[in-house]
């Protein structure tokens, strides 16, 4: 919880030392949400990351976009919810909706 | 986002200032607002809103989508007294994620081995607090059962706005300080602020169930605290 070790220092941390980074944030939530708007989950290049979108439900499809995102510079929207099958098989097991968006950090 | 756009961020919340990020999210350029830096006359209602609840949000901005985040300081407990009660606390603080620090100026009290790993000062709450001033996103928790000691940082935790002040003593006890803190010039608006006895009512015996009511009463202030709170007005005037 201490601003130290947190996702955004860590980001900027990676970035100072040359590693690509994305930075995953919660932009809208829908019912029952395991992590508030606002949280970041942040990803670099290798695929290591720190902090989190949900209860873990949907990282692991976060940061495979993360990856994508960090080789073409274009953010993305990401959505996952029950309706919506890729939720159904990534897990989303809660019952809420999530949007996430994923951007590059730029030099 | 750009590094030095986070740069900027990260810089304010170790400062504890509160800070607003707007992302665009249709791919144009973002901007961070320390409180009491302009904000762009669009966005002026959203930046405001965020400020005061801490919640981020979603605005349309002439047609253009935005992502509002709001970082507000995290909340820290500081403690005048370093008696079994706070020994427990310290314990229990960090892991519901608040920060903590304890000041007694009695040294037979305030030892490196009885409060190993903490954030410990040897010193009058006085002399402390003029170097680490209270702010309204710190809790005070006075529970040295001394006036000499207690007084000055409850004084100084209603003036700063402190989100929870309490304050170990019986009802008896607290009358009195009531009458010391009026003579101070305190209000009686302000005073009733303070939270004696202290600690939520579970019944707590021992100094660590006592310590685990003062955390939870500490957490019930925070999170359940208004946009009329001092902690909003605080910030908002800051």
């Amino acid at each position: 919880m201490t601003v130290i070790d947190d996702p955004l220092t860590i980001a900027e941390d990676w970035q100072r030392q040359g590693r690509d980074v994305a930075i995953a944030t919660v932009i809208e939530t829908w019912g029952s949400a395991p992590r508030p708007t606002g949280s970041h989950l942040v990803i670099d290049g290798e695929g290591n990351f720190e902090g989190s979108v949900s209860g873990g439900c949907v990282e692991g499809a976060v940061i495979t976009e993360a990856l994508d995102v960090i080789a073409s510079g274009a953010p993305r929207m990401l959505e996952f919810g029950v309706a919506d099958e890729t939720a159904w098989r990534v897990g989303l097991s809660c019952g809420g909706r999530i949007r996430v968006y994923v951007e590059r950090l730029a030099a | 986002m750009k590094l030095a756009l986070l740069e900027k961020l990260n810089a304010a919340r170790r400062a504890r200032q509160a800070v607003v990020q707007i992302v665009s999210l249709d791919g144009g350029e973002g901007l961070v607002i320390v409180e009491g830096e302009a904000t762009p006359d669009a966005f002026a209602e959203a930046v405001q809103s965020a400020f005061l609840s801490g919640k981020a949000g979603n605005v349309d901005v002439e047609g253009r989508p935005f992502f509002i985040n709001a970082y507000l300081p995290p909340p820290r407990i500081l403690a005048i007294g370093a008696v079994h009660i706070t020994q427990a606390l310290a314990k229990l603080a960090p892991v519901a994620g608040y920060d903590i620090s304890i000041i007694d100026p009695r040294t037979a009290f305030a030892t490196p081995e009885r409060f190993e790993g903490i954030d410990l000062v040897a010193d009058w709450p006085e002399d402390v607090l003029r170097e680490r001033p209270l702010d309204a996103y710190t809790a005070l928790v006075a529970v040295t059962h001394d006036p000499k000691i207690d007084d000055f940082p409850l004084a100084d935790a209603l003036r700063k706005g402190c989100f929870y002040v309490g304050a170990l003593g019986s009802r008896k006890t607290h009358a009195k300080r009531v009458e010391r803190l009026t003579a101070l010039g305190l209000s009686s608006t302000e005073i009733d602020r303070i939270k004696a006895p202290i600690g939520l009512d579970i019944g707590a015996a021992s100094p660590a169930e006592i310590a685990v009511a003062i955390l939870a009463e500490v957490i019930a202030a925070y999170r359940c605290r208004s946009l009329a709170s001092p902690v909003a007005q605080a910030g908002a005037a800051q």
